[in-house]
């Protein structure tokens, strides 16, 4: 009966919190289509409600943490032109896109840059309410946005932040980098700091009730190592070497739990889509894969290189599938968390984009009184969903992690007796249900 | 037309994640003390085949882009 109406009290909470969440996201949308309403004003086009360019402004990285209207939270910018050298300062310096320092703007909650020598060098204040234009022009066949800004009326194209995949992933190299404490860096921060105070309290808790029964926060998270290290490590890496990578799973764990859990809370210090951001998921990946392969043992690689137990010409078949198997199992964990977190953070972006999509841009009181309603609705019970997801991805990245390193440091050469053993439990626990 | 793949990526994964469920909840009637064992290996392959479906709806947003 209690648990029932704890469970039933921590129901009406999420609720009232999601509810509030969405209200406060309502508001923040108002804000960004009334300043979509505004730019297409200046191109003098109909104004227009636009759901894509909104979601995508909210789930991508920014320098500023937005947080209602004109106000938002300044973040160090360190920028860095191969030609100019470092700057640094804040990116409350930009005032919102009206202010260009040393040919650097704020387009979109991104420094971007103008390229072109001619641009005056200090701080030049752009005039017009906003100064920086975006359009579509078509390259190759290809359609590229481009943004530009209007300075003593002389046109000046704007630099996108160099990405350091050298394009791969529709980035490039351009005229400058940025290594700015941005809103994903920000969160990563916080959520390191967040896990290790918890974990030196939690450390220090071990410490002083040796031997006697956990207390506070250790109770807490107590249940959490024990399930990681029974449902994950354990199974996953073997008996004998599951200890030795333990941390290392319970760091991935931890580390991807709380950067989702800070990403669901729709103000202040979350609101940034870490996980959802591929750079962050794949220096993930990318850590799990040398991880894994350092401790590559010989059947490990034998099994890659060489198959055992088949017939030969068989072998270097195999062999090519099971190279290609190398890349794709990290990248695979790459693109899952980073697809599952963003989808989570698109589909709560377009159900608030419901009230102005109904409410026809503030001209519909009655349809964006629907949209809120149903919007909010949904966005409540998805955000009830994303909590469940926040949890499956953090468990689901440290499994796949630790059954790959498993397959690493796993050693055939008795292969028969772990049978025989795995028989004999097999046996004993259907004997145990038979008891029952 | 990347709509129209995401929407046959949900299909697809909405098809796989159902029968997982049914053979589940099959699995832990016919075997109740097993159901911890099930409901895991259940979410494991549902994330699994969800991660499938997102790769699809990924390439589907590129592809608008």
């Amino acid at each position: 009966m209690k648990l029932a109406l704890r469970a039933l009290f921590l129901l009406v909470l999420c609720f009232g919190l999601t509810t509030l969440n969405a209200q406060h996201d309502t508001d923040d949308h108002g804000h960004a289509s009334e300043l979509t309403e505004q730019d297409s004003g200046a191109h003098g086009s109909e104004a227009a409600y636009d759901p894509v360019g909104t979601v995508m402004h909210h789930i991508a990285d920014a320098n500023e943490f937005h947080i209602l209207g004109h106000y938002s939270i300044p973040l160090p910018v360190i920028l860095y032109a191969p030609e100019h050298g470092f700057k640094f300062g804040l990116s409350s310096m930009f005032d919102h896109g009206h202010e260009a320092v040393d040919g650097y703007v704020l387009n979109h909650g991104r420094v971007n840059r103008v390229a072109d020598p001619s641009f005056p060098s200090g701080h030049v204040h752009l005039s017009g309410e906003h100064p920086i234009h975006e359009d579509v022009v078509t390259v190759d066949g290809k359609k590229k946005d481009v943004a530009y800004l209007m300075h003593d009326g002389k046109k000046y194209m704007l630099d996108k932040p160099s990405t350091l995949d050298g394009g791969v992933l529709g980035g490039g190299i351009t005229s400058f980098y940025d290594f700015s404490i941005t809103k994903n860096v920000f969160t990563m921060l916080l959520a390191t700091i967040l896990l290790f105070i918890i974990f030196s309290i939690v450390a220090r808790g071990y410490k002083k009730n040796e031997g006697k029964a956990p207390s506070g926060l250790q109770s807490f998270m107590e249940p959490i190592f024990v399930f990681i290290r029974d449902e994950v490590s354990r199974p996953m890496i073997g008996e004998k070497h599951y200890e030795r990578f333990q941390p290392f799973v319970m760091a991935l764990f931890f580390f991807i739990l709380f950067c989702n859990l800070l990403g669901l809370i729709p103000f202040f210090p979350g609101s940034s889509n870490v996980t959802g951001n591929l750079g962050v998921t794949m220096a993930l990946a990318v850590i799990v894969f040398i991880v894994t392969n350092l401790n590559g043992k010989k059947d490990y690689w034998e099994h890659i290189f060489w198959m055992p137990g088949v017939p030969v010409f068989v072998k270097p078949v195999l062999a090519v599938v099971e190279i290609l198997g190398l890349f794709i199992k990290p990248f695979s964990l790459m693109i899952r968390l980073f697809a599952n977190i963003s989808a989570g953070h698109i589909i709560i972006l377009s159900l608030i984009g419901l009230v102005f999509v109904f409410g026809e841009n503030g001209t519909n009181v009655g349809g964006a009184a629907t949209g809120a309603f149903v919007g909010g609705l949904f966005t409540a019970f998805m955000n009830l969903i994303e909590l469940l997801v926040a949890f499956l991805q953090a468990f689901i990245f440290s499994m796949l992690a630790a059954s790959y390193i498993g397959a690493a440091v796993e050693e055939h050469d008795h292969h028969d007796e772990s049978h025989a053993v795995d028989h004999h439990h097999g046996g004993a626990h259907a004997e145990a249900v038979a008891h029952h | 037309m990347g709509a129209l793949g995401a929407g046959i990526a949900a299909l697809g994964a909405g098809i796989g994640v159902g029968m997982i469920g049914s053979k589940a909840t099959e699995s832990i009637a016919r075997q109740p003390e097993a159901s911890g064992d099930i409901r895991t290996a259940m979410i494991i392959t549902a994330a699994l085949i969800e991660g499938a479906a997102l790769f699809a709806i990924v390439v589907g947003l590129l592809s608008n882009g």
